[in-house]
């Protein structure tokens, strides 16, 4: 792995002397594990859905140089560079997002697809890792001219894109914007007396949902009481993983993928259960917690407010995602329809993913002299 | 060089204070940190709890639906001798996933060499289906399987189910019924004891005796042929207990082959069908009114003149125009006497009478076929004259044979029943009419077979005693003239009865050796005889000299010729 000597002062031999080499790592076996699961899982579906059987392969595959290309670049970038191109990634994702509501295509009764000849995008994937940053430079403000200012900014911008989220309607989504938006707020200082106030609003939030949105009210009550409804996806996953036990049943021995609707995409955690075990799992789950734990020991010692802020942020909002998949598939709670990252079969997830991911990176390379930095 | 910038100094200097807002945030990070580690721990020993500790609580509902979905078991039925009737065994049916399936077409030619029965473009449109799940042949046999298997085609599957095979064929088709392709029964004891049949695990021992059963059905056969009837129905029972011995419906079904049961095949003459009986009532009505007082033995009517009521017209078959005793007008079996007793004994009685004995109410045996009985809605007199002699009152052969029993085995109905008490306690019986009256009715049916219309009924050296009936058919509102519902019920051993032995032809045809006759006593009565000759060795009754006088004191009867009761014919 020397491909570059110490003294290499090219971009490319810095930013592999700063990055966080053991994240790479660790994303690189997630998206190789994302490959495979994708190569066991969605044959099927395919087959179901009348296309070829690597239908959704290929397609993972021709989005595979994409994200990488993007997690590499975005990784180059400087601190002040993400925050540059996160500012103006928000501007546009939101303009999108607005726009879904005007063109948006209509799939499960929600608008969150926008087309684009012969791709699709879901704008709200793109919100997230870009409101991220944007919060954290805002609530940051408060070190220099004006932190009340900021402050304000950022509760506005908050209701502006939970309110376009609720709109679409994408529960889950304005939630996890939520949780992750609260916590950088919780990090940026925020008076205890407020975080018992926001916790309160929170399940004030989630009490009103269930009472005012009919899917969210029929998801909770179906995980409350099986019997009251179809729990169709999440009675097979269970059972894939009861075949799966420790060692799994081998590879293309799983039977729970020619059944499940979502196999290759919100199920294919029990896919990996059924057809490679526990092991498989407990190291997948072992790799998202080492990304994010890392990641924020990393920025534990950092000296900028902005850096810590946007950097836990993205990894709060990746480890959320990929512990709400993993939680409802083992009905650990009510079914979101939320994807595993690097795993899960999706184009427009997979880069927006990358994109996230490849901020962190940028914000967690060792910074000598902490230049760059906001 | 960046070291010089102004703002690269500001920032330098607040590394080194750490400002208070970065000190918060450190610690709140490292809640956070820690809160997220907490969760992902959740994950992996929620992984470990399901996948190892097998702690997935729903699948529990899983594994307590699955029994009743897989479970196959069906009891065995056996008669009584413990000779297998019905069994269940196991199979392998052929089901495909069509998505599975590389090319159906060859598959499909592949196939149909295999089970050329299937048809090869009937499979091939199987094989092209949408669905995943497509059942292609059911129970196959193990050859068949193994034929199937060696063509090595994907996507072809075996599912073990369990068929219902029953040894003896038709023989007993009408007392065990059949079951569907899913093994449920849909007739008969298959049916009535469907549930009990699946929850068992010993077999469900019947009354029947299939050797009786196998005569039984042999001479119903054969009788049936020779005149031409377009059905027929027997049965023996045993007069102790109510027991049915053997229970025959012609023509009957294979239920092995429940597909190709035709609707006349599948009805049960003996339980379903209800008939008018005819002359055998007559064995109901000379009981009623002798237990009833109202005659006795030595007493009598005048049949000299048809008895007109109304615009019927009641008349002998075998008119003697006289007066005639008790004994003679059963033995010649009048209309007129029989009809002028139950006038004596008075409709409301009569009525009573035949509900104690269970005529109006469809027969208990338990089988889901059991006709319920035509009952007149109002019982004049004119209903219990016909009825008397067993016309406006139709029922089953099997409350008919019930009812017989009660009257030669000392007076005690038992509920007629066909399966085998296995606690060894005796069964409950009700007692309708005296043991004096019984004795004399069972005289009575011995100089039938003695002396009267039954004498082809008479097995020797068995005691036989009976009664024919021969009916038309109604048809429509009206009798059909030449359509003879023709029967004859008969008793064992007359001394100490033990069997009741019933049979019966719909619509027979009398022949050559009949001299054309196609009544009960010509075309039933013989089928009686031989299947008692037949069935009473095997059943444990000994023949006797008829004529010995330890035998004659039990069945010899003193028939009075003349009112005065001074003419006596003979001490039959």
């Amino acid at each position: 792995m020397n491909a570059f000597a110490r003294t290499d002062t090219s971009i490319l031999g810095r930013w592999w002397w700063t990055v966080d080499r053991w994240s790479i790592a660790a994303i690189a076996l997630l998206i190789a594990f994302g490959m495979m699961l994708t190569l066991a899982a969605s044959p099927p579906v395919a087959d179901r859905l009348g296309y070829e059987p690597f239908h959704f392969v290929r397609r993972q595959l021709g989005y595979l140089p994409l994200a990488l290309a993007v997690l590499f670049g975005v990784s180059l970038m400087s601190p002040r560079g993400i925050r540059r191109l996160a500012i103006a990634g928000f501007l546009v994702a939101l303009a999108a997002l607005a726009a879904t509501f005007v063109f948006g295509a209509e799939v499960k009764g929600a608008r969150r697809w926008l087309n684009l000849g012969s791709v699709s995008i879901q704008p709200s994937e793109f919100i997230k890792p870009t409101f991220i940053v944007v919060t954290a430079w805002l609530f940051s403000m408060r070190e220099g001219m004006a932190p009340e200012a900021g402050r304000n900014a950022a509760i506005a911008l908050y209701a502006l894109v939970v309110g376009l989220l609720l709109l679409q309607p994408d529960v889950g989504m304005a939630v996890v914007v939520s949780a992750v938006w609260f916590t950088q707020f919780f990090i940026a200082g925020l008076p205890l007396a407020w975080v018992g106030a926001f916790i309160a609003l929170g399940l004030a939030g989630a009490v009103g949902a269930y009472f005012a949105l009919p899917h969210v009210a029929s998801r909770v009550d179906r995980f409350l009481d099986p019997s009251s409804g179809d729990t169709y996806q999440v009675m097979r996953s269970m059972e894939a993983f009861m075949n799966g036990g420790a060692l799994g049943r081998g590879p293309g021995e799983g039977t729970v993928k020619a059944v499940l609707p979502d196999a290759h995409t919100d199920f294919i955690f029990a896919v990996a259960a059924e057809e490679f075990g526990l092991f498989a799992c407990l190291i997948i789950a072992g790799l998202f917690a080492f990304v994010v734990l890392r990641g924020i020991s990393r920025v534990m010692q950092d000296s900028s407010l902005f850096v810590m802020l946007a950097a836990t942020g993205l990894l709060v909002q990746f480890g959320l995602q990929a512990l709400i998949n993993m939680a409802s598939t083992l009905r650990l709670m009510p079914t979101k329809g939320m994807t595993l990252p690097f795993i899960s079969y999706g184009g427009s997830s997979l880069v927006a993913v990358a994109f996230g991911v490849g901020m962190v990176l940028a914000l967690t390379r060792r910074r000598v002299g902490q230049e760059g930095a906001v | 060089m960046i070291g010089r910038h102004p703002l690269h100094t500001a920032r330098k200097r607040q590394q080194r204070e750490t400002s208070p807002a970065l000190e918060i945030g450190r610690n709140r990070l490292l809640f956070t940190g820690a809160m997220l580690a907490a969760a992902f721990a959740v994950v992996a020993l929620r992984l470990v709890d399901v996948t190892v500790l097998k702690g997935g609580d729903e699948p529990a509902i899983a594994r307590s639906a699955a029994p009743t979905e897989l479970r196959t078991g069906r009891a065995d039925i056996v008669d009584r001798n413990g000779v297998l009737l019905a069994t269940s065994l196991k199979t392998a049916s052929l089901y495909a996933d069509p998505a599975i399936v590389l090319d159906p077409k060859e598959a499909a030619a592949k196939l149909s060499r295999v089970l050329p029965q299937l048809g090869e473009a009937a499979i091939a449109a199987k094989l092209k289906s949408d669905r995943r799940f497509v059942w292609l042949q059911r129970h196959l046999t193990p050859r068949q399987q193994y034929a199937v298997n060696r063509l090595g085609v994907p996507g072809l599957n075996f599912q073990t189910e369990e068929r219902r095979v029953y040894p003896g064929g038709p023989l007993a088709a009408h007392v065990l019924g059949h079951t569907d392709i899913d093994n449920r029964g849909l007739a008969g004891v298959e049916r009535q004891f469907d549930e009990e049949l699946r929850a068992r695990e010993k077999p469900l021992r019947l009354t029947v005796d299939l050797r009786v059963q196998h005569i039984l059905h042999e001479q119903l056969e054969r009788a049936m042929r020779a005149f031409h009837a377009i059905g027929a129905a027997g049965v023996v029972m045993d007069v102790t207990n109510g027991e049915i011995v053997g229970m025959v419906s012609l023509p009957d079904f294979d239920p092995n082959l429940p597909t190709a049961i035709d609707a006349d095949s599948r009805f049960n003459r003996a339980t379903l069908g209800v008939y008018e009986m005819g002359s055998t009532f007559k064995i109901f009505t000379t009981a009623m009114a002798l237990d009833a007082g109202v005659v006795s033995m030595s007493g009598g009517y005048d049949a000299t003149d048809p008895i007109r009521v109304a615009r019927f017209v009641i008349r002998d078959y075998h008119a003697k125009r006289r007066w005639l005793s008790v004994p003679e007008i059963f033995m010649y079996s009048s209309n007129i006497g029989t009809a002028k007793m139950a006038l004596d004994v008075g409709p409301a009685e009569q009525r009573a009478f035949l509900s104690r004995i269970g005529m109006l109410r469809g027969s208990p045996i338990e089988i889901a076929e059991v006709g319920q009985p035509l009952v007149p809605n109002r019982w004049r007199e004119i209903n219990a004259m016909t009825i008397s002699f067993g016309h406006g009152l139709a029922i089953s052969p099997m409350q008919l044979v019930a009812g017989v029993g009660a009257m030669v085995n000392g007076g005690v109905l038992y509920p007629p029943t066909l399966i085998r008490n296995e606690s060894g306690s005796a069964r409950a019986g009700k007692r309708v009419i005296s043991a004096r009256t019984s004795d004399q009715i069972r005289r009575l049916m011995r100089l039938v077979v003695e002396h009267g219309t039954g004498n082809k009924a008479d097995a020797q050296g068995y005691l036989v005693g009976g009664k024919t009936g021969t009916a038309e058919k109604v048809m429509g509102r009206r009798y059909k003239a030449k359509a003879l519902m023709s029967s004859f019920i008969a008793a064992f051993p007359m001394n100490a009865p033990r069997y009741v032995v019933f049979a019966m032809l719909d619509e027979p045809s009398g022949n050559k050796e009949t001299f054309g006759y196609a009544t009960g006593g010509w075309v039933a009565a013989p089928v009686v005889r031989e299947t008692i000759a037949r069935i009473a060795p095997l059943l444990g009754v000994r023949p006797v000299d008829e004529q010995a006088p330890e035998i004659r004191r039990h069945v010899a009867v003193d028939v009075v010729t003349e009112k005065s009761g001074k003419r006596r014919l003979a001490s039959f």
